[in-house]
């Protein structure tokens, strides 16, 4: 019974295999592509394929685990729900996204064993991502610049040749869509509210902007598969400028991050946020490996 | 005379949603797919989104159920194309979610793509405890990935409902 979750043996074992019995969410998780074709598409290097969904699962995922850690300090009860949700979302993008990479690349690593056993210089995420969080300001601009882009990409994958991005893709849109409106009307809040509240955002934006060109920024692997983030950015910065404008909000002018020597996040050269932040997503998995509960 | 690939599906069907256990999976549209071949019974499920933390537990849920009904062979796999869309949750869906107090979505409403929708959203929810139309959005995310928090102006109640996706 491979394909049962742990605890209905639980269940089972407590005398009662046709109860209803509800056990607390843990571990032992189903495949998250559980019976899902896996077979690489025809005419894609499958290395190149596992390589870009690593690097749009570590967005997701590292995203995912700065939005978590707002939870306690959000200003208002209703954002501490609304950043959990967006950060589900992103979870579950980058659980299948993971996999996907896993099937791919020749390791049979699964979403697990990529998410907790690479170190940082293995992470192919941008650097906007793993920035650490500062106010909640920053925290609606960091999820205007990525929502708005990312949803904008997903758009585009929807029709990719491997089924599996695609379908992750044709979810994903839709979910985004919903991130962007959040970031949105927060900016709007914000930006068009008192004069401190429109200072922090101007602030917040201004200290995020040089890192949105990383997204834009087309690497050897996206341009052999066809999927040129480049094409990104004409309509991104068209929707950006509409909000800031609506937000009565400076477009920033700062220039884009320097990378080093030709290399950012996107080939494992991170900023020194990532290693505080992996070490905590890392560290039960790597004290107890193997453990489930 | 009922064939087995009839049994199976209405076994199938009749599986209900971990979180809204008023709901059946196949009420929700997560019940994609039933297949039988000599007693080999494959049913696929479709995740709602894609952090929807209770999948596992419909699978398990889906085929321990099937194995109850007598099917010894059982698969159960996950169907992620077409994506679920909160339009498939059927008429009969609908109806259980109101009378369970959750708002059910909007059929075809969906995120605007890429505009620009500043503002509240302007959408005539009806109240599902009082049947008044004067209900305004709290919040767009709630206790689950696939509802947002209402209240109603009228009897002053709060409520949950799914969002269109």
């Amino acid at each position: 019974m491979t394909d049962d979750h742990v605890y209905l043996s639980l269940a089972d074992a407590a005398g009662e295999p046709d109860g209803e019995a509800r056990w607390a969410y843990g571990t032992g998780f189903a495949d998250p592509l559980l019976g899902v074709d896996a077979a690489p598409p025809p005419g894609i290097d499958p290395a190149d394929l596992a390589a870009y969904c690593l690097m749009l699962g570590d967005d997701a995922l590292v995203l995912s685990q700065r939005l978590i850690q707002w939870i306690t300090r959000a200003p208002e009860l209703e954002e501490e729900v609304a950043l959990a949700n967006l950060g589900l979302d992103l979870l579950g993008q980058a659980r299948r996204l993971l996999t996907r990479a896993g099937q791919l690349d020749g390791t049979g690593r699964n979403e697990d064993e990529l998410a907790y056993w690479r170190e940082d210089f293995e992470y192919r995420n941008v650097r906007l991502v793993e920035l650490e969080n500062g106010d909640f300001a920053q925290c609606v601009a960091r999820l205007l610049l990525f929502a708005t882009a990312r949803e904008e990409l997903y758009r585009r994958l929807a029709d990719h040749a491997d089924p599996v991005l695609a379908a992750v893709a044709a979810l994903g849109v839709k979910e985004l869509a919903y991130h962007r409106e959040y970031a949105q009307s927060w900016t709007l809040r914000l930006g068009d509210g008192t004069a401190h509240s429109r200072e922090r955002m101007q602030a917040a934006l201004d200290a995020l902007w040089p890192w949105l060109d990383e997204l834009f920024t087309p690497h050897e692997v996206e341009l052999r598969l066809g999927v040129d983030p480049s094409d990104l950015r004409e309509p991104v910065l068209a929707s950006l400028a509409k909000v800031l404008d609506e937000a009565t909000l400076s477009l920033p002018e700062a220039a884009p991050r320097a990378y080093v020597n030709g290399r950012a996040g996107r080939h494992g050269v991170h900023t020194e946020a990532l290693g505080p932040l992996l070490a905590e997503l890392q560290v039960v998995a790597r004290a107890h490996p193997g453990a489930t509960w | 005379m009922v064939t087995t690939l009839e049994r199976a599906r209405e076994v199938a069907a009749a599986v209900p949603d971990p979180e809204l256990p008023m709901l059946t999976l196949a009420d929700l549209g997560i019940l994609a797919d039933v297949e039988e071949h000599d007693g080999a019974v494959t049913a696929w499920i479709t995740p709602t989104y894609s952090g929807c933390p209770a999948v596992a537990e419909m699978a398990g849920d889906v085929a321990r159920r099937l194995r109850a009904a007598g099917f010894d062979q059982v698969e159960v796999r996950l169907r992620i194309d077409p994506p679920w869309s909160s339009d498939r949750i059927s008429a009969e869906g609908r109806r259980k979610l109101a009378e369970a107090g959750i708002a059910p979505p909007v059929l075809g409403a969906r995120p605007a793509a890429g505009l620009l929708t500043l503002g509240p959203t302007r959408l005539a929810v009806t109240c599902p405890q009082c049947g008044s139309t004067d209900t305004e959005e709290l919040s767009r995310f709630g206790s689950t990935a696939c509802k947002s928090l209402w209240r109603c102006r009228s009897c002053r109640e709060p409520f949950d409902r799914i969002k269109e996706i």
